[in-house]
């Protein structure tokens, strides 16, 4: 029975599980990438102004200058440096807001989950009212209040998102306490911390890392929304949202100051979800 | 001399109707008792109280769980959790769900002696691989080295038993350990456990509907109804001559293999309504 484990569907899964990975990570690793280096490589200064050099297109299209690869926006602001450079934003808002609000969430989840009582009772109704506030305006209002800046949106997407993990954990947390493995443990004379650590948060790891990986792409994306309602960083930072907001207006003369940011955070939201799931398959040790 | 001595013990769901009406049973050191009754008659209750796994939406309202002389139930929560952890241990029912998927055999068997008793872990690994042998695994330290998923039912209930016997506890609650599996490997696991009981000389008290078991495994029985204790007998006198109609009437149901004519007999409404009737004669005599 041990030998079965070479079964072809599972080599399958595994390979597909792979490719996900490999691709998502690849294309993550491009923008760390970018980020880290965005003022070496990047061709220009993504805030030099040059208004005779506006609305240039993109290097493939009739009117293109050399250098500018992906054209310019109105200013004449080279629209591939503010791209790498608005990557530094958006990733380090998805790594820390996304972490901070994965361990607020998790820790709350898995104690209402595992401990039950009032201890459930106290955060489920939290999580409740929490979630009654329709969460984009709660932002506005946050930002509002605390003052734009990259912390105040890191704190936003925390106070705003943690919900999301507590609840699922907080579900998966009550199913796993069920199981007879922690009647077994508690009967063996393992704390209530004990247990929930060793005998809970292992299974209830793959899901918190598919929620850690999708809340990084959706504090991007956060990001995004707030700086496109001008609510985000200051307007000198380039940032992804800001790039497509001030594309908006210029939609018809000058698609590409809109469809290249667009496509970048895009293409980062849904590698954040790959990740994930590609995680959890390695994770998984049934499927491992 | 008994190692367990359950006495008037009454549970109730907080807030709701009794599950357990003044429950009263002996393990002496070193026997088997049965428990038997039909789903929702509280068996598995008795174990969960002994072992202090009661699920939280349940209280126990009132009698005494006398471990090796000492009432568990007068005891300070952490006192009696160490006492139940070095003297007990459980046999669970579902061995799919009562292995940690995410660890290795090795230290889901292993851990509990070296965090919580002290043992070094070489002493843990050498009593580990023992016990696998003991309970006839083949090839064991691969076993040791598997994720519980690799592992076939048989295989996993079988781990299950070594590592209740794991820190040689003086009592185990075996909960229906061989209603999740097939008829075939029921009964090398029956065997299993009877032969392990004896070789340690552990009290077992087993919990299960399968009076066939009973009379294979257990020297002592109590026939529960609704909670209640209605039948505490010696199994050979139980299978002579049970004394309740109620358990005569368990006995008559159960079917027999070897004559299918005689049909099956379920056990008749004029019985149950005599045993509700003493539940509820019971109930309204205050408890």
């Amino acid at each position: 029975m041990l030998e079965a484990n070479g079964l072809d569907g599972r080599s399958l899964i595994r390979r597909r599980a792979g490719l996900r990975l490999w691709l998502s990570a690849g294309w993550l690793g491009l923008l760390a990438i970018a980020a880290l280096l965005a003022p070496w490589i990047a061709p220009h200064d993504p805030l030099a102004q040059d208004l005779f050099l506006g609305r240039l297109p993109p290097f493939w299209m009739a009117g293109s200058e050399p250098g500018y690869w992906l054209g310019t926006d109105s200013l004449g602001r080279d629209v591939l440096s503010r791209i790498l450079h608005g990557a530094r934003i958006a990733l380090i808002v998805a790594l820390v807001a996304g972490s901070i609000t994965c361990v607020v969430g998790a820790t709350l989840g898995l104690l209402a989950g595992f401990l039950r009582g009032w201890v459930d009772v106290v955060i489920s109704r939290l999580i409740d009212i929490w979630m009654a506030f329709p969460p984009i305006l709660f932002s506005i209002l946050l930002i509002a209040v605390l003052g734009p800046g990259l912390t105040s949106i890191i704190i936003a997407i925390v106070v705003i998102d943690w919900t999301r993990f507590a609840r699922v954990v907080r579900a998966e947390a009550m199913a796993q306490g069920a199981m007879d493995y922690v009647a077994s443990a508690r009967v063996a004379g393992r704390g209530r911390l004990g247990t929930m650590m060793r005998e809970i948060l292992p299974n209830v790891l793959p899901t918190i890392v598919v929620l850690l990986t999708l809340e990084m792409g959706i504090a991007v994306i956060v990001e995004a929304i707030l700086s496109f309602v001008n609510l985000s960083i200051s307007t000198d930072d380039p940032t992804w949202g800001g790039m497509i907001s001030e594309g908006r207006t210029s939609i018809h003369q000058a698609w590409w100051v809109l469809v290249f940011p667009l496509v970048t955070l895009f293409l980062t939201v849904l590698a954040f979800s790959q990740l994930g799931e590609g995680l959890k398959d390695r994770f998984d040790p049934v499927l491992r | 001399m008994s190692f367990l001595s359950i006495r008037n013990l009454s549970v109730r769901l907080k807030g709701g109707p009794p599950l357990l009406r003044r429950v009263s049973l002996d393990v002496a050191v070193g026997q088997v008792r049965g428990l038997v009754g039909e789903s929702g008659a509280g068996k598995s209750m008795i174990g969960k109280a002994v072992l202090g796994i009661l699920p939280p939406s349940v209280e126990i309202t009132g009698g005494q769980i006398v471990l090796d002389g000492t009432d568990l139930l007068t005891l300070p929560p952490k006192e009696r959790r160490r006492r139940i952890g070095a003297t007990c241990a459980l046999i669970p029912q579902d061995p799919l769900t009562a292995l940690n998927p995410s660890h290795r055999i090795g230290p889901q068997i292993t851990d509990r002696l070296v965090d919580i008793l002290g043992w070094t872990r070489a002493d843990a690994n050498t009593r580990a691989r023992a016990l696998l042998e003991e309970v006839q695994i083949p090839n064991p330290d691969r076993v040791l080295r598997s994720y519980p998923h690799e592992l076939s039912g048989g295989m996993r209930q079988r781990i299950l038993i070594a590592s209740a016997f794991a820190a040689e506890p003086k009592l185990i609650v075996a909960d229906e350990p061989t209603t999740a599996l097939d008829v075939t490997v029921q009964k090398q696991i029956l065997r299993l456990i009877a032969g392990m009981q004896a070789r340690h000389g552990t009290a077992l008290l087993f919990v299960t509907h399968d009076l066939g078991v009973v009379s294979k495994v257990c020297q002592h029985l109590s026939v529960l109804y609704a909670g209640m204790v209605v039948e505490d007998s010696a199994v050979t006198d139980f299978f002579a001559a049970p004394r309740h109609p109620y358990s005569a009437a368990l006995l008559a149901a159960t079917p027999k293999y070897t004559d299918p004519a005689a049909g099956l007999h379920p056990v008749p409404d004029a019985v149950i309504d005599a045993v509700r009737a003493e539940v509820a004669a019971f109930d309204a005599g205050g408890r």
